[in-house]
């Protein structure tokens, strides 16, 4: 059964990927689902988490920014740090104003990032994007199925580390604040709690969140190119979050499951079906039938699969 | 530096103004920003090549291009049928989509639903007619000169038109009872139900609007650039940071904003290098944002 070895490395690989678009459709839920903030520059903001992961820890290049050769996990940091700024600053011009200026203000990030991805090629290496970023295990890259559980392993652990991190801070008073400025600006405000502090909280650990799934992405595929981050990663991660159902963390990474399933059945089913020259045609499809799926899924069920669970203080209902 | 920028500007950023104009206006009377604008300027612009194609091959004699301009009658006569097409396609959209999520109550479902539509309205392009880059008009112009400025006929004959098609839009809203229904939706949609406003008519015809400009604006893009799916997505930006900076709502703000942001993409191209032409519009909109959220000719919310 030498099959036996390569089914395990591709289904790893297959489920890596899965879980770090997991990780960004957690961030998007932070946002979205908890706090409802509009975010259009997904891609934008994972792209920044994944440069700067990807420049500080890879060797130095001539004539590129970088190469300082820093450990994994100082350079996923960073990553987090940049990301989240990033988002702070965009949240602070866009969010004390309507909610559809934040979507339009995140969607010129995710246009200008990409431009400075392409064109500034001493920062971030043009439309070759970065390569020979540093992989964990790397020692075991010859070992194809122990090196991609052991990597699947890594994300798996993170994802429950953040899930776990991220579902008691949904409980948390912070988090019930988060729901009430969503729900209701004018009362939690007459409550004392100030909506544009909280909602540029939430914005910013959202995008550090976003940070993180770009820079495990570079560490564990080891290339990184503007291409990965265009609008349709952002659309991508739209519809998990949707489709899972916003505002519930499992259903964010249910989302991600299946949409990644359905991306990849259908990606199998054009290769085979089209011919070479028509391929291009083929991938155009498969975005009409995620583009549809996710209209679909909004207009008849728009809580998702997995809709809001109700979560409430553990003192309501005590008499005392 | 040289001021040829200016006459590149102004056509580009018509070009902009005219697609600002159906952002301004849904934004106003429907309350959300449409991400799936820019994608009635593609199928606009496709919808004109496929009549004029269809137009050129039914008539058979050769169609001369008219006077001065690069274009002949076919070209001119499919634009015209292809806008009404597209601002049926707008009110199909609504109807499929936009419609059952007002039903909601919930405008920022709407944004959702219109990023979907766009990827697909996007990707539906890319599969009928592939990515390769089509043209209007295979004619070569020779530009005159106008006070020292190089400008080819089609440039003149574009910008005129976009300030006439926007002219009439103006009339039509201050002038006639139509427009006076669309402003009173955009002031207060219950107060308008109330004095007897069919809303719905009233939305279909923001959308015919917008969609059937949004096809001028393709039409005008189309002769300039070349013809690929992407062309209205790449315009999406510089919509919205024109429809912001002149002010939601009004409409001669739209097109002022097109032009300002036209002019300052042609200026950056020549003075910075044209890859860095798509990060002016996100300059712009955060300079709004941060200094006259209101925008230029809008009114303070």
């Amino acid at each position: 059964m030498h099959d036996f070895g390569g089914i395990v490395a591709y289904g790893s690989v297959f489920l890596t990927l899965v879980l770090i678009n997991g990780i960004t459709c957690l961030g998007l839920n932070l946002q979205w689902g908890q706090t409802g903030l509009f975010n259009v520059g997904i891609a934008g903001f994972v792209a920044i988490g994944a440069y700067t992961s990807a420049l500080l820890t890879s060797a130095s290049t001539d004539g590129r920014f970088g190469g300082y050769g820093w450990p994994i996990v100082l350079g996923c940091t960073a990553a987090m740090l940049t990301s989240g700024l990033a988002s702070a600053l965009v949240g602070a011009a866009s969010l004390r104003l309507r909610a559809d200026y934040l979507a339009i203000t995140t969607f010129g990030v995710a246009v200008t990032v990409q431009l400075v991805l392409r064109n500034a090629e001493h920062l971030t290496g043009g439309n070759f994007g970065v390569s020979f970023i540093p992989r964990p295990f790397a020692s075991l890259a010859e070992r194809p199925a122990l090196f991609g559980t052991l990597n699947l392993l890594l994300v798996a652990s993170i994802v429950t580390v953040l899930y776990v991190a991220l579902d008691r801070l949904v409980r948390s008073p912070w988090g019930r604040v988060l729901r009430a400025v969503r729900e209701d600006e004018r009362a939690a405000a007459a409550l004392g709690k100030s909506p544009a502090r909280f909602r540029l909280q939430a914005f910013a650990l959202g995008g550090a969140i976003m940070g993180l799934a770009g820079a495990l992405e570079g560490h564990l595929i080891g290339f990184i190119a503007p291409d990965n981050f265009d609008s349709a990663l952002t659309f991508q991660i739209w519809t998990m979050l949707i489709i899972g159902g916003s505002g519930n963390n499992l259903g964010a990474l249910l989302g991600a499951f299946l949409v990644s399933t359905i991306w990849s059945v259908t990606g199998l089913a054009t290769g085979a079906w089209f011919p070479p020259e028509d391929q291009a045609r083929g991938a155009a499809l498969r975005i009409v039938a995620i583009g549809v799926l996710l209209a679909v899924t909004v207009v008849l069920r728009p809580r998702g699969l997995l809709g809001e669970r109700l979560s409430v203080s553990r003192y309501v209902g005590r008499s005392n | 530096m040289s001021l040829q920028f200016l006459a590149d500007g102004l056509v580009a950023g018509a070009t902009i103004g005219l697609g600002a104009v159906g952002v301004t206006l849904t934004y106003s009377i429907l309350r959300f920003a449409n991400f799936a604008h820019g994608e009635f300027i593609s199928w606009g612009c496709y919808l004109t090549l496929l009549l004029a194609g269809a137009i050129g091959a039914w008539a058979s004699a050769s169609l001369a291009p008219l006077g001065a301009l690069s274009i002949g009658p076919n070209v001119l006569a499919a634009a015209c049928a292809a806008m009404a097409l597209t601002g049926l396609l707008a009110i199909a959209l609504d109807a499929l989509l936009f419609r059952r999520l007002r039903r909601h109550g919930n405008s920022i479902t709407a944004v959702i639903a219109s990023f979907g539509a766009a990827m697909a309205l996007r990707a539906a392009l890319e599969a009928i007619f592939s990515s390769r880059p089509v043209y209007l008009s295979q004619e070569l112009q020779i530009a005159i000169r106008v006070g020292g400025l190089r400008v080819t006929p089609d440039q003149l004959a574009l910008l005129g038109l976009a300030v006439v098609l926007v002219g009439a839009l103006q009339l039509l809203l201050t002038g006639s009872n139509a427009g006076r229904s669309m402003r009173a939706v955009s002031e207060n949609p219950a107060l308008a139900r109330i004095v007897g406003i069919d809303v719905a008519n009233v939305i279909r015809l923001t959308w015919f609007i917008g969609g059937a400009l949004a096809c001028a604006a393709g039409v005008m893009l189309g002769l300039v650039v070349q013809i690929r799916p992407t062309m209205g997505a790449e315009l999406l930006l510089p919509l919205f940071a024109a429809a912001i900076l002149g002010g939601i709502g009004s409409v001669p703000g739209a097109l002022l904003g097109g032009l300002i942001v036209g002019l300052a993409e042609a200026g950056t191209v020549q003075l910075i290098g044209a890859e860095w032409r798509a990060a002016v519009a996100f300059i712009i909109l955060i300079a709004v944002l941060l200094l006259r959220p209101a925008g230029l000719l809008g009114r303070p919310t």
